[in-house]
């Protein structure tokens, strides 16, 4: 599961009014490299929501990203935009968990397939 | 063939054996890239060369989801059958997938996904597979997750097959009220095959964008009359022998003729059938000395 996906899903159990971000336990955590297009960052960047991209990549184990929300202007600057890249699209997180942080309930990942299906009293 | 639908839940349906044939079989391949090929067109996504993240309801294996990644764009797979979803793994598809239920809400922020392509799943939902279904209530969370998902103005295309008028309705009903514009498009209506049909939502208010586009093989108002003057031509003739005799070809010296071929062609390109423009060429009668 990338980074990417992992800053769009939230927890949808019932009852619970703010899923978002998702925890996470990592076990195993994979590269694997992507070609960049900066043309979608770009469209991506406004949609990111930038402190839990940045605390999740710091859980998988990469704390290159600026820590403060970047201003649009850091788009024209090959450097981070290799850095953005980097974190949203080629860290996978292959085995581990992701936790709602409201309830604690565990969603677990495996082979990079998170587990989202809820039980028939979360519903 | 009987539905899919009627036979078991997908979860249980789709299970390894399953979901192996359904991935190694040429023919499904094809429908399913032509299908999500023709989704991708109606979701209209602007025409800037910019790759966008889309939401693959129902992905399975990620036949459909491959569409996507030729075209460049950024994909997110949903699908409850984990046998499916194992398949797109070993198949190293590029989008990213989850395991999960349409029927429990998509679980992801809102506003976030410029668009949601869907190729033969919805119509799942219609059914209770378990004491816990209730369709309407599954329906409603997937409308409305999908509704808050999705970025304003964009589009989502749902090919479904459903079993008859009524969850035509349904769906389409639960679609309008968690708030999207639109209808549904059917390409080729007068083949019982190729007959295909989208839903087309928009997110949104209604507007010029959410107009809901033309359907294929659509035009067929200059069959009709043909075929009435042809029967009054070569009128029946009934016979209740048990002997009668074999129907007699209606081949003459000159054989059946250009406005026959012609005629014939118009017919299959009705059921959605390729066929070879009409040009001069067409029915031409060959050279004695051939």
């Amino acid at each position: 599961m990338k980074l990417l996906t992992h800053n769009m899903l939230s927890s949808n159990i019932k009852g619970v009014t703010n899923g978002f971000p998702l925890g996470i336990e990592a076990e195993k955590v994979i590269e694997r490299s992507v070609d960049m297009n900066p043309d979608f960052l770009k469209n991506m960047f406004s949609k990111i929501e930038w402190k839990p991209l940045v605390e999740a990549s710091r859980i998988m184990g990469y704390s290159d990203l600026p820590e403060d929300v970047p201003d649009s202007s850091v788009l024209d600057s090959e450097e981070f935009l290799r850095k953005f890249h980097h974190a949203l699209l080629e860290i996978h997180l292959e085995e581990g968990a992701l936790v709602c942080p409201q309830t604690g309930r565990k969603f677990p990942v495996n082979k990079g397939i998170p587990n989202m299906l809820l039980h028939e009293d979360e519903v | 063939m009987s539905r899919p639908e009627l036979q078991a839940p997908p979860e249980i349906f789709y299970d390894d054996t399953e979901a192996r044939k359904y991935t190694s079989s040429s023919r499904i391949m094809e429908i399913q890239a032509q299908l999500s090929e023709r989704a991708l067109e109606l979701l209209a996504l602007p025409d800037d060369d910019v790759p966008r993240l889309l939401l693959d309801i129902g992905c399975g294996s990620g036949l459909s989801g491959e569409t996507l990644s030729e075209n460049g764009h950024q994909w997110i797979g949903l699908d409850i059958s984990e046998s499916m979803l194992n398949i797109a793994r070993e198949r190293e598809v590029e989008g990213d997938l989850i395991l999960g239920d349409m029927g429990q809400g998509l679980g992801l922020r809102p506003g976030v996904i410029d668009g949601a392509i869907s190729i033969s799943a919805v119509q799942w939902l219609c059914n209770a597979d378990k004491s816990s279904h209730e369709p309407r209530l599954r329906l409603k969370a997937f409308f409305g997750s999908l509704y808050r998902c999705l970025a304003r103005g964009a589009r989502a295309v749902l090919q479904v097959y459903p079993e008859n008028d009524a969850q035509r309705e349904l769906i389409l009903s639960f679609a309008m009220r968690a708030g999207f514009a639109g209808g549904v498009v059917v390409d080729y209506p007068h083949s019982s095959k190729s007959r295909k049909e989208y839903l087309v939502l928009t997110c949104g208010p209604p507007s010029l964008s959410s107009a809901t586009p033309k359907a294929k093989g659509e035009d067929g108002e200059s069959c009709s009359e043909d075929d009435s003057s042809e029967d009054e031509e070569n009128p029946t003739v009934c016979t209740l022998d048990r002997h009668r005799p074999r129907k007699k070809q209606k081949v003459n010296k000159k054989g059946k003729g250009r406005n026959w071929v012609l005629k014939k062609k118009e017919q299959m390109r009705k059921k959605g059938n390729v066929v070879p423009p009409d040009t001069k060429y067409t029915a031409r009668k060959r050279k004695a000395r051939f």
